[in-house]
Parts: structure tokens; sequence; C-alpha cells
């Protein structure tokens, strides 16, 4: 015999201006099976929440129904009060009279029939309502990060000195990301590869940080607490458990002339290479496609075994009795288990190859940021000295361009990228530094720097270093002689402006980087229409996904720079650290459940559920013959959405806290 | 000098420029680059982005007065290249089918739109533009002005075959003549 | 290959050089160029200053000709005539009810869409190999700067013809007739247009700055598929050189005139001794081979 209780909130005026609260109180009081019906003006606070408990206790109620706001609000404050008095959470329902009522009508009297109506309904279905219990799933208290820039290295190392496992995958040969092409970083100009590589040599010597550089992942299966991860290590041709690093093999290849992805494209390094000096691991790869044996073979159609091009790295190979390189390497498939996964995949440029009005990334003097810290760079392919790419000249006036392709819906990309206002400044200071003499000139529309000593810094290089500023966006650059002449435009006066530059540097729109969209749909996250990946909640949950398990580090979420990136690093590595404390999760129990007798194993609910929830079950006879296959509904993964429950044509899935027989129940009450 | 900023003013003109040529003026966020590129900016009173910026001030008179709109040769560099794809040639072509319209246009441009008109009144006589004709109606409008420019290039364009004294009216040039006429006249309607 | 034929108002005067050089070419090519009847002005900058619904009427007017003559395909040797009867397509194709205002002020059906083709649109039709098939007379050692000033690849949305910034259909035709393109900077800066008359001043410093700039990088000559860019880099290269001093002399040629040349027409068939700056003599030491 059920014995529901019913207490309608005033929610102040919210609710009590537009719902005769203690109408609707008095008529659900009428309703069968409702033995205690009251209304208060805040049901959600202390004495509120006592008076549910209280009532439960007094009037042994079996069910409880809140009407007053929407279950996302207070739905488990009340559970939480149910529960405190001893009925199960899940008896224990809202009726939401407020977004569904007073909050969307004018009419006293029409809004309180509503809300007497859908009273009721909640009623009659917790009539039919079942006590569930929390689903346990164990933790793998292991993680997984995804891209080895600052983001990732930082990640990587909270969770690891927390105690945790983490295997951390970078695509490229070298962890480090782009921070490590950097000369200086804003506004303290420390140089970035010097507090950068601590880092990363704390991440190779780190007892809980499994490395796989130059690799990538293949395949995720599995759900939060249990993902089977592949990764491809991709074939280095080099044994890295018996190359010691020493570089001879660099030194000999005769493919010297490959432009340096490290370098922007400036300098050059061979097929046989160390991105840079600083690589962790400081091990070579080979780059079979400028490999003078590999294309070869390629040419050949032969496997690389039957070839004897070259191999002047493999004879330079000091390593005995087995040299270190190893033509016959062939990518390696490993798979991890972990319980979490942050993704840091960082950022790329916009390519100023794209942009016609500046050259179509003709002219070798109108360069991007990343190409501009590598001449600042004292590392870089000009040893530090600003020079131009074309004849090697120190540039008397430079062109700082900024917002390319960034605010821009002409070429697609609406969006602000953040970084570039205030490493152009930084640009501009360096190259000011650098060369006493020179003019520097930015092209601007706003100046974005809001971070600390941000605005002050850029305050600086136009107080302290003559950079002068112009407010105005660039509508063409194109040579003349061996100047690149920049017609632009100067809002604040009014003008056009022409400036004969020595060297340009276009300030291009930070994007996602490429791939990370097939990365997405493996992870099952969600990116938006710049590949950005979308966080859970853009204000209040900015490091988880949608896909749980899986959080976010650094640019892949957004443009951003580094303290953001480190700071949301560190951000993902707590969340990973809640996560693998402890050893079960506990999952809401709304999942979808198969009746065994009815199921007819056609499998459409396989076919149609999106996070892969449906496994089969075999029925077996006791002498261990199959009798039939059957779905199976792994609690741990389901997420309650109710679409095998719509498809299944025997009827066999039902949602539990859901039910037909609740729902149908609800209908028929109105 | 101190530009009066009314509210009332600005919505006006703006919700004129949607209604006769769906131009949003909020769109444009004044970066230049429509002046930067602009060929003719050196000879213009108003950069062409000072010219949008008055349009989302509501300052219609000034822009319609502007030597700014007539000197503008259409040559659409500044909508290719505007990365609002805030189209400003027609903003222009706009300002200038008012400006004529109200006969507001500007004393230092005013040969330009003498020359457009002296195009059209030929063309409503012949169907098709003589240039012979051209040139001496546009002449006549700017009478004693110009009169001896480009009066050298005549007997070069007339040894060259280029120049036909009398010129050759088309079957249908009373039609072309109607259409003119009514297109004219509905647009002061 | 057969195309209906809008010659525009200044083919017949100011521009009959083209329009000799078109019919040569079109000849020579094999191409029936079926005129328009009665076509009448497009308005060019002048209709769409004054009044929009103007504009759109006398571009009307023709596409409604030639529909009704049945033509599908209209080839406008002129950027501005083009320009003008594309806009006017696009226009009347997204707003019904311009195209029933068009239709009502010229008291003709507008029809179905007649698709335009500008002078490089009809060469790349007709094909670049089968032109170069056909050349018996290869324009070798002629370094020409190919200019298509604005209308040709502007609106880019409208006109929807090669790249706006870096276009290369005139190029291509060039080297498809022998000769070398030269790679300059100029080749979509506007000319000054309209303003040739009224404001002549402005015009001699536009087009001044081309000049140099094709001078500078090397170019013998300059190649247009324009009447207006053509008039005003050559009869107004005259006073260019009496304004600032200077003593260009750079042959403008259209590129009809050069492939017409290059299939063995003369000089005189295709317009040459019509410019104002002479354009004879490089042609001429081109040599009959065509070397030089």
């Amino acid at each position: 015999m059920e014995r529901i209780g019913v207490f309608v909130c005033h929610c102040g005026e919210n609710i009590g201006r537009t719902v005769d609260c203690p109408k609707v109180s008095e008529e659900a009081g009428n309703i069968r099976n409702v033995v205690h019906s009251v209304d208060y003006k805040y049901m959600c606070s202390d004495p509120g929440q006592a008076m549910i408990r209280d009532a439960i206790k007094e009037k042994g109620l079996t069910g409880v129904v809140v009407a007053a706001c929407s279950p996302r609000m207070h739905e488990p404050t009340f559970r939480r009060a149910a529960a405190d008095a001893g009925v199960n959470p899940f008896l224990c329902e809202m009726a939401n009279i407020r977004e569904h009522c007073s909050w969307v009508h004018e009419d006293i009297d029409a809004a309180t029939t509503k809300a007497i109506d859908l009273v009721r309904v909640m009623v009659e279905k917790v009539k039919q309502n079942e006590p569930l219990f929390p689903i346990r799933v164990p933790v793998t208290k292991r993680a997984l990060v995804i891209g080895g820039g600052i983001a990732g290295i930082q990640a990587a190392l909270d969770i690891a000195d927390g105690g945790h496992e983490v295997v951390l995958v970078e695509k490229s040969p070298s962890i480090g990301g782009h921070m490590a092409q950097l000369s200086e970083t804003f506004p303290t100009l420390d140089c970035s590869q010097c507090i950068l590589t601590p880092r990363m040599v704390e991440v190779a010597q780190h007892p809980n940080i499994t490395l796989h550089v130059y690799s990538e992942i293949e395949e995720v299966n599995g759900f939060i607490g249990n993902f089977e991860v592949k990764i491809r290590k991709k074939a280095s041709s080099v044994n890295n458990a018996l190359c010691t690093g020493c570089g001879a093999c660099t030194q000999v290849c005769p493919a010297k002339k490959i432009p340096s992805e490290f370098d922007a494209g400036l300098g050059h390094r061979t097929a046989i290479y160390v991105p840079f000096p600083q690589a962790v691991p400081n091990k070579p790869v080979i780059d079979r496609d400028h490999c003078v044996r590999f294309k070869a073979a390629a040419r050949k159609g032969v496997p690389v075994a039957d070839v004897t091009t070259c191999g002047k790295c493999f004879e330079a190979c000091p390593i005995e009795p087995v040299k270190a390189i190893d033509f016959s390497i062939e990518d390696e498939f490993v798979t991890e288990k972990v319980g979490a996964i942050v993704v840091a995949t960082g950022y790329e440029l916009y390519e100023k190859e794209d942009i016609g009005e500046y050259g179509y990334g003709k002219y070798p003097d109108v360069i991007d940021g990343l190409q501009f810290e590598r001449l600042a760079s004292a590392s870089g392919p000009t040893g530090g000295e600003i020079r131009r790419p074309s004849d090697g000249e120190v540039p008397e006036t430079v062109v700082f361009v900024q917002c390319v392709g960034s605010r821009d819906r002409a070429k697609g990309l609406t969006y602000c990228s953040k970084i570039c206002c205030m490493y152009t400044a930084k640009h501009a200071l360096l190259y000011k530094h650098k060369v006493h003499h020179g003019y520097a000139w930015v092209f601007y529309m706003d100046i974005r720097s809001g971070g600390k000593g941000y605005d002050e810094f850029v305050r600086r290089a136009v107080e302290e270093d003559e950079v002068k500023y112009i407010r105005g966006r660039v509508s063409r650059i194109y040579p003349e002689g061996k100047k690149l002449v920049v017609m632009g435009a100067d809002t604040l006066s009014g003008e056009k402006v022409r400036i004969d530059a020595d060297l340009v540097v276009l300030a291009t729109a930070v994007k996602p980087s490429p791939g990370v969209d097939s990365l997405a749909q493996k992870l099952g996250v969600s990116y938006d229409q710049y590949n950005f990946l979308t966080e859970a909640h853009p204000k209040l949950r900015p490091v988880e996904t949608a896909s749980a398990g899986v959080f976010l580090a650094g640019a892949c979420q957004a443009a951003r720079d580094i303290p953001d990136a480190v700071a949301q690093a560190s951000g993902a590595a707590s969340k990973v650290q809640v996560l693998l404390s402890s050893d079960e999760l506990e999952r809401e129990p709304i999942v979808a459940v198969v009746d065994e007798n009815t199921c007819v194993g056609c499998f459409c609910c396989e076919a149609v559920c999106a996070y892969g929830a449906v496994e089969r079950k075999e029925i077996r006879d006791r002498d261990g013959n199959l009798i039939k296959t059957l779905a199976y509904v792994n609690p741990g993964v389901c997420q309650g959405c109710g679409t095998c429950v719509a498809t299944c044509r025997s009827n066999s899935v039902d949602l539990a806290g859901y039910t037909d027989k609740q729902v149908f129940n609800e209908i028929r009450a109105l | 000098m101190t530009q009066e900023i009314s509210g009332k003013a600005c919505r006006s003109l703006s919700e004129e420029l949607a209604e006769r040529a769906d131009l949003q003026v909020e769109e444009c966020y004044q970066c230049g680059k429509c002046t930067a590129g602009c060929p003719i900016a050196d000879e213009m009173d108003l950069a062409p982005n000072m010219v949008v910026r008055l349009c989302q001030l509501g300052q219609r008179e000034k822009v319609l007065g502007s030597k700014t709109i007539w000197m503008c040769a259409a040559c659409q560099t500044c909508m290719t290249r505007c990365p609002q794809e805030f189209d400003i040639a027609k903003l222009m072509d706009n300002l200038r089918q008012m400006s004529y319209r109200e006969g507001k246009v500007n004393a230092g441009a005013s040969g330009v739109a003498a020359f457009y008109k002296a195009f059209l009144d030929v063309t409503k006589r012949y169907g098709r533009l003589s240039e012979v004709g051209l040139t001496a109606v546009y002449k006549l409008k700017r009478f004693p002005k110009e009169l001896m420019n480009d009066v050298f290039l005549a007997p070069g364009m007339m040894s060259r075959n280029k120049l036909h004294i009398v010129p050759k009216g088309i079957k249908g040039a009373s039609e072309v003549g109607r259409i003119i006429d009514r297109c004219m006249k509905e647009s002061r309607e | 290959m057969k195309v209906g034929y809008y010659p525009g108002c200044s083919l017949e005067g100011s521009a009959s050089d083209y329009g000799l050089s078109v019919a040569k070419a079109a000849e020579l090519l094999g191409i029936e160029l079926v005129e328009i009847e009665d076509w009448c002005c497009c308005g060019a900058s002048a209709a769409h200053s004054i009044d929009h619904l103007l504009s759109i009427a006398l571009p009307g007017r023709n596409l409604a000709l030639a529909r009704a003559q049945g033509l599908d395909q209209v080839f406008a040797p002129c950027a501005a005539c083009s320009n003008r009867l594309i806009s006017a397509s696009v226009e009347m194709k997204a707003s019904p009810e311009l195209r029933a205002k068009v239709e009502d002020v010229t008291g003709m059906p507008t029809g179905e869409e007649v698709s335009i083709l500008n002078m490089l649109d009809l060469i790349q039709a007709y094909g670049h190999d089968e032109l170069k098939a056909k050349v018996t007379r290869p324009l070798e050692g002629f370094k020409g700067a190919c200019y298509y000033g604005c209308l040709l690849v502007r609106p880019p949305k409208v006109v929807q013809f090669d790249d706006p910034e870096d276009p290369q259909s005139m190029e291509r035709a060039l080297t498809a007739i022998g000769a070398t393109p030269v790679d300059w900077h100029f080749k979509v800066e506007c000319c000054g247009a309209g303003l040739t008359m009224a404001k002549t001043q402005v015009v001699t410093r536009l087009v001044r700055e081309i000049l140099i700039n094709a001078e500078t990088n090397g170019a013998e000559a300059i190649v247009v598929a324009c009447p207006l860019c053509h008039q005003n880099l050559d009869m107004r290269q005259l006073a260019v050189n009496s304004q600032y001093g200077e003593n260009h002399r750079l042959p403008i040629y259209y590129i009809s005139e050069l492939i017409a040349l290059a299939l063995g027409a003369s000089p005189k068939q295709v317009g040459l001794d019509r410019h104002f700056v002479e354009a004879r003599e490089r042609i001429a030491s081109l040599g009959a081979s065509g070397k030089g």
C-alpha cells in the first residue's frame, strides 16, 4: 500500500506569484494514496528538508513528490533528504512547477490547474517506482595523456606525482611541443627552453611515466575507469634500447636539405634526425619519406631489405655487436589499460599559404610567429640573429601584422586567437633589443593583454622600446625590389598608410592540431566547427568533456597561453586524481535492462547504441550447448538515453527509473 | 567639431540601409582594411572606413554630401578583402544613388555624377552609348570647365577609327529610353 | 563551337581594335559568334551608381533577348559588361521580387539563366591545348604582364572566376600561344575605370603605378581582356608621360589580338594600328616564324 507525501514549494515569489501553492497542496491531498500534502516557502532550505524527513518518519511515507524547481537544480538535495530518512532516493521525484509552469505562464488559474496536473502525474509515477541502487564499476588506476606539449607534460607530472601511473603519447619524435620552439616567453622573457627542458627531463625520468614518442592513438575502447587504448608506435628504424644518442648517424646522412619542422621551415634537417638538441628522448628517427634507402625501395616496389642504397647511418653507428639502426623495424602496437584520459594535443598555426593578399606564402620574407621565434632563438637557424630568410641581411624595418586569419568571417575563423597581441609585442621587443636602430611597426585592431603584467608589457614595448602601433588592418603585401610594400590603414587618423618593410611577421590564427577531429571521434568527444574540443560546461566544467573519463588540457580546447595551459593541465590532473582515488566508481542506476525472457537477439539495440553499451550474452544449457545469444546492457557504460528502449521490437528493454509502466502511468494521470 | 549623436538618426539610417540594400552597418568593426586597399583613398575626403563609421553614427547628411562616394571607382577591392564580409562597395553604390536622388552631390565630385548622368542621357536616346555623344553631353554639362580636356585626343581617335561622329541607334532605342525613364521615376517615389 | 555574342558599346567605338581582334580570333578558331539582336547598353558603372533597378533592368533586357534567341551562353568581351550581366543574373536569381520588377519595367520575360563568358572563359571553354594546336606563329620571346583589372575577378562570389588575388587564366592563354607571362604584382589593381573622363588625374596616377610595376618586373608589354583597361593603359599612357615627365612606352595588347596574331592574322587585321602606344614593332620583331 503506497503512502505518498507531496511537498509543494513556493520558491519565494518564483512559483508562489503565479501558482496558488496552498491550493495545489490541498488538491494533491485528494489524490489516492497521498497521505501527506503540504506547501512551504523554500523546500530546499534546511527547515524544508527537515519537513520532508520528519514527514517520512511520522507518516511512514513510501514515496515522495516535491513540486518545485527543475530536478536539474535540486533533485540531489531532496533525494539525499529522503535517503537520510531511510527511503530509497529513487523513490523521491520532483514535479517541475517552476521552469515548466510558473516561469512560462501568466494566468494564475491556468497555471495552478497545470501545476496540480503535474503533481498528479509525478504521484502516479512514483507509485510505480522501484528502489534503485548505484552501480559500481572498478577503476584502473592509470591515466593516459595524449600530447607531449607543456599541457600534456604538466598533466602527466601532476598525475604521476600523485602516485598513479601515466602513459604519455606524443606523435612527434620528442616531447616539448611548440613551447620548445619559442625563444622567450611573455611577460617575463624567460628563455622558453630553459624553463621547459627540466620538465621534459623529469617526464623522461619519472618512475610513474611511460613515454611513447613517435606514436599515435589507434583505437580507444571501453568507458570511464576502464579504457583500453591501442597505440601505434611508428617505426623509427632505431632501436631505442641500444641507441646511446651519440648522433653519429645524423652527421653522415646524405639527405640534408629537408625543411626542418622544428625550425618551422627556416632550417634543414637530415632524414635520420633528432628534432632539436635538447629532445627528449634524445634518440633519432628515420623519416622514411625522405630517407634515400626507403625511397629507393618504394620506387622499385620492393621491401627495404632488398635494397642496399646508402645505409651510411647504419655504417656510422658505433654500437656493438648489434647496431642500433634497424631498417626492418615495423610499426608496433601496444595496448594500455587506463582509467582516465587527458587530451592535450595543442595547436597549429593558420597557413599563410592560404592568404592571397599577403602572397600565398610565396615571399620568403613574409613569415609567421613560430618562424620569428626560430629566428630569435639562440638555437635557431640564424643563431638568434634576426635576419631575412631571403638574403640573410638584418632587417631595418620590421612590420608585424596582427589578426591574420583570426576575427575574420571571410577566412572562416571568427574567434580571437588570444595570444597574438602578447607575442607580437614580445617579438617587436626582442627585435628592438637585438637591432637597436631598427624600426618596429605593429598593425593591430585591438590590444588584448588581460593577464598579470600583460598590459604593462605592451606599454613597455611602446614607451621604452620604440615599438610603434598602428591601428588598422593590412590590405596587401607585395614585393618591390628588396622590400615588401605593406598597404595598411591607420583608422585613428583616418589615413591609408604604406610602409616599405624588410621583414613582415604575420600573427596567424591559432587552430587545433591537425587530425584532432579523428582522434576526437575515437574518444567520443565532441568538437566545434573549428575542431576545438568541447568542454562539459563552458563556465563551470572547463577541463571535463561530456564523455565521462576524458579530460582536456591546453590549446586543444581553445587558444590559450602557457600559464593558462599549465593551470588547466593541473586542473585536469586533479580531476583525474579524483577519479583514480576510488577503487570503484558509482554510477547513476538509470540504465537500460534487457528482459532475457523475451529478447530475441536481433541486436537492433546494439546497432543504435551510441555508447557501445550493448554486449552479447550467450545462454547455454547445462551441457554447455549454445541456446541463444541475447543482448546485455553493460550498466557501467549505459548512459540511460533510452534509444534502445524505443528501438526494441519485442519490447524487451526497459529503462530503470523510467520504465514503460512508470511513464504510461504518468501519461494516464493526465 | 562635436558630432551630434542621435539614437533616432542612427536607427533610422540603419533601417534605411537594411531595407533598401540588406546592409547591416553594425557588421563593420572598423578594422580599416578597406581603406588600406582602396586605390582612390588618396583623393577622397573621408576614408572608406570613415564613411561606414559615420553611417553607424547616423550621420546621413555628411555621407551623402561626401566627395568619397563619388570618387569611389567601384573596383570592389574593399568588399573582396573585408574580414566581416560587409559589402562596403554596395554601401557606396547605394549612398551614390541616395545622394543623386536627393540632389546632394558634393561639388568637388559633381563631374563624376554629371558623367554618369550624361552616359544615361545618351543611352536613353540611342539605346547604346555613343562615346561622341557622351563626350558632347558631358562637356556641355560641365561647361565651361573641362571643355578643352581630351580635345587633343579626338583627332587621334578619329584617325584610329575609334570615333563615330554619327551615332548609330538601335531599333529598340525608344524601349531603352522608356526603361531608363521608368526606373528613374520609380526610384523617386 | 557557337556562342551568343554581346559586344558591348565600346567595341563599336573606342575599342574597335578589340572588336576586330575578337572577330578575327573567333574566325580563325572556328567559333561562331551569334550577336544578340538589337542588344542595348548594359549600363556599365553609370547605371549602378544612379539607380539600382536600372542597373539590373538594362542587363536584364539583354539576357531576355538572348533567351528569346535561344542562346544559353553569351560571350561578353568587355569585363564591365560581363560583370553587369552576371550581377544582374545573380541578383534576379536570388530575388524573385526583383526579377518581377525587371520584367515589368522591360516588358520582357527574363526566363532561365543564361551563362555569361568573359574573354578568358571563352578561351578556356575552347581549350588551351586545342588553341596551342592551332598556333602557326608562336609568340616566342614575348614577355607580357597579364593585367586583369577589377571586374573580371571581383566580387569573387558573384563572378566566380579564377583567383581574385593571383589569377592565372590569362597567363595560361599566353603560354598556350607560345609567349612568356611575367610574374608581377599589379595584376588586379584598379586603373581608375569610369573616372577616366571626370577625374583623369586619378587614372593617370593609378595607370602609372601599373606601368611601373610591369616594367620593373621585366614586362615588355601588358596584356588585357577589357576595353576600359586598355583605354586607360594605352590612350592615357601619353597623359601619364606628360604629367609626370616620364617616357613609358609599353604597348598594351588585347589577348584576342595576340591569339589572332599567333594564329596567323596580320597586325592590321587585328587593329594593332589603332593603338595609341606603338604596338606593331614588337610583334614584327618576333619574326614570321614567331621567334625573337
